[in-house]
């Protein structure tokens, strides 16, 4: 197992500058995912990364070596495309071994090596044929057998499920998780997708503009946004982030929360000094769809639970529960709630908003305020 | 979708005869376009005294292949009188070096161009380009200059080399227009599995190149086979090309004019590239469009 620590990258095509100073280290066996939208550098990187394209200024090691003048084929990486990138003219077999032949490892232990890995990815009857002849899970298999068999120090994968269907990408995300776990590689995961970036990483690092916003664990980069962009980014339904004033009502700082014909005055009693320095004036609250519902277990000893009444605007059903629509400050906002307590379109109905997790933002630097 | 009723057209006479004036006129259009060729055939087969008495499209009285032998073997061309045989293989030792080496060079800066492109490729590969658009005969001067000081002048080296350079532009584009639709991620998938620059070109890339190397070839034995002008300028006497020796061997006039000789030595020149068309055509269509559709 072996780090890689990214050290004050920057790119830039021409002019334009793509990476603008990215720091990341990535311990030994850990699994890091780079999300963000598109052109957010992410995949550049991960092409710095792999040696494919010239770094503009800064380093990057792989364990102790600085491989800022190592060509590709010598960082000891492998990379899994999102095309696949499959050599058309060659069978299965000759896609596994072709990195092991440049690289005049014996025949014998070539054999073993596809063996092992076709067993690994249960593709051995698939050895015999031409890219053509597969299905595209059947690719993105051959694709992940063709960077195993070099066992490398570092494993890159490049949006490698994005051409995949629905239901296999959800299984094929699966079976990466369980490779991970096996091989404990070090792997740099880059995709749009912030499902796929919550559910593989032991770190997601969020890009946007060339700026990493935020690297942590996927719980705090959900439960804990740096910014409203990672705060949106992150999480599906998105989080609410809706304007509202601070007010003082006798001891406490309260929020003001209109919802329909009605204003709310909700205190909130979370660290008190934080919203000081807010009294009278706009901030951003942002909470997550399901810290507004009709109900939450314990919700007796929660005191920071509120009702609110308000208008159903739009449901959306997605099975385990619902998700209703209402609108606050003129912001729209989702609550999770339970698909037997949802009420109709244009039907009033009781909410509860829980705020000992909810978030605030300034509304001029978006940023957190802590 | 497939549901016959759909396809299948009352059959009414009116239908039939729309039927009947369609093909009909197509076999008129076939007979219309083939009928010089079919002249030429014909004419090619008849004894001389058979041209004189009859007209252009009448059936040979007696069917004889003496004109075809002239041709090849004794007609004259200016003083030699051994047939235009020398000069058909003159044409295919021109053209089988001449398309080689245009056709392998361009693959390879096709590849450069669209894979490795460095500071300046695209401005250069313009320039490139620019070779499509040069009219023949503006480089004579320049061309015969150069090979007079190669020391190649009037010989089958120097019309090689002029069809060699003269054909890159065109292959070039060819195989660089392929190769831009084969992903770079194939190429980044090569290098990061360690194989290099020519590893990847022979490895990788032209295994499946085959469609854009029969466009090639195609394109480049036909223009070569069919010069004239660049053999007339640059080749003399004995090394001439068979369609210098084809306007020679028309031009050159001793008594009586020998329409059947002249005919059959046409259509041995233009055989070639005519199989060569028949043969790999539907393969020149299809890498035409090679990559213009996904598939």
């Amino acid at each position: 197992m072996v780090s890689l620590s990214i050290r004050n990258i920057r790119k830039a095509f021409g002019t334009t500058e793509v990476l603008k100073g990215i720091s990341i280290d990535v311990a030994p066996g850990e699994f890091l995912v780079l999300v963000g939208p598109s052109g957010c550098g992410k995949s550049t990187l991960l092409n710095l990364i792999a040696g494919l394209e010239k770094i503009t200024s800064g380093e990057i090691f792989i364990g102790d070596h600085l491989v800022n003048q190592v060509s590709p084929k010598d960082r000891d990486i492998a990379m899994v495309f999102q095309s696949y990138a499959l050599y058309p003219n060659m069978k299965v077999r000759k896609n596994i071994s072709f990195g092991l032949e440049t690289r005049k490892i014996p025949k014998s232990e070539i054999e073993k090596t596809v063996q092992k890995v076709a067993n690994m990815l249960q593709i051995e009857d698939l050895l015999d044929r031409k890219p053509a002849q597969l299905s595209g899970g059947q690719r993105q298999r051959v694709a992940m057998g063709r960077a195993l068999a070099r066992s490398p120090s570092v494993f890159l994968f490049d949006e490698p499920l994005s051409n995949l269907d629905a239901k296999l990408r959800v299984e094929m995300r699966t079976e990466i998780k369980l490779l991970h776990q096996r091989i404990a590689t070090t792997i740099v995961y880059v995709t749009h997708d912030q499902i796929e970036a919550m559910t593989l990483a032991d770190r997601i690092a969020i890009m946007k503009d060339g700026i990493v916003q935020q690297l942590d664990t996927p719980r705090n980069v959900y439960e804990n946004p740096v910014n409203l962009f990672v705060a949106g980014f992150i999480g599906s339904h998105s989080m609410n982030v809706v304007p509202v004033r601070v007010v003082k009502s006798g001891q406490s700082n309260c929020l003001l929360i209109k919802t329909g014909e009605k204003t709310f005055t909700i205190p909130v009693d979370k660290n008190p000094s934080l919203l000081n320095k807010w009294i009278d004036r706009e901030l951003i609250l942002g909470f997550r769809p399901e810290q507004i519902s009709d109900g939450f277990p314990n919700q007796a000893e929660n005191n920071q639970i509120h009702t609110l009444e308000s208008k159903v605007e739009v449901i959306e059903p997605t099975g385990p529960d619902t998700l209703v629509f209402i609108r606050i400050n003129d912001k729209k906002v989702a609550c999770r709630v339970h698909p037997n307590a949802a009420r109709h379109p244009g039907e009033t109905m009781k909410l509860m908003l829980d705020l000992s997790s909810a978030i605030f933002f300034d509304s001029d630097t978006e940023e957190q305020i802590s | 979708m497939n549901d016959p009723m759909v396809h299948t057209a009352p059959k009414t006479a009116g239908v039939f005869a729309g039927r009947l004036f369609i093909y009909g006129l197509l076999i008129l259009m076939v007979f219309y376009f083939l009928l010089p060729f079919i002249v030429m055939v014909l004419t090619s087969l008849k004894t001389m005294a058979d041209i004189r008495t009859g007209n252009l499209i009448s059936w040979p009285r007696e069917f004889t292949l003496d004109a075809w032998k002239t041709a090849w073997g004794s007609a004259c061309i200016a003083v030699e009188c051994n047939g235009i045989k020398v000069y058909f293989w003159n044409s295919v030792k021109i053209v089988v070096p001449a398309v080689t080496i245009s056709t392998l060079i361009g693959a390879a800066n096709g590849y450069v161009f669209s894979k490795w492109k460095f500071w300046g490729s695209e401005v250069l590969f313009s320039l490139l380009l620019l070779g499509c658009f040069i009219p023949f005969q503006a480089i004579l001067l320049p061309m015969a200059q150069t090979l007079g000081k190669l020391g190649l002048s009037q010989s089958l080296a120097g019309l090689i080399l002029v069809h060699i350079i003269y054909g890159l532009a065109f292959t070039t584009l060819f195989f660089r227009n392929y190769y831009v639709t084969i992903p770079d991620e194939l190429v980044k998938a090569a290098r990061i599995d360690g194989a290099g620059f020519f590893r990847i070109f022979w490895k990788i890339l032209l295994p499946v190149s085959t469609p854009i190397f029969v466009v090639c070839v195609i394109w480049q034995m036909t223009q070569i086979w069919n010069d004239f002008l660049f053999g007339v300028v640059f080749s003399a006497g004995g090394n001439q090309p068979i369609t210098v020796a084809l306007n020679n061997l028309v031009n050159t006039s001793t008594g009586t004019k020998a329409y059947n000789v002249d005919m059959a030595a046409a259509i041995i020149a233009a055989t070639p590239t005519l199989l060569v068309y028949i043969v790999a055509g539907k393969y020149f269509v299809r890498g035409l469009t090679a990559g213009s559709v996904k598939g």
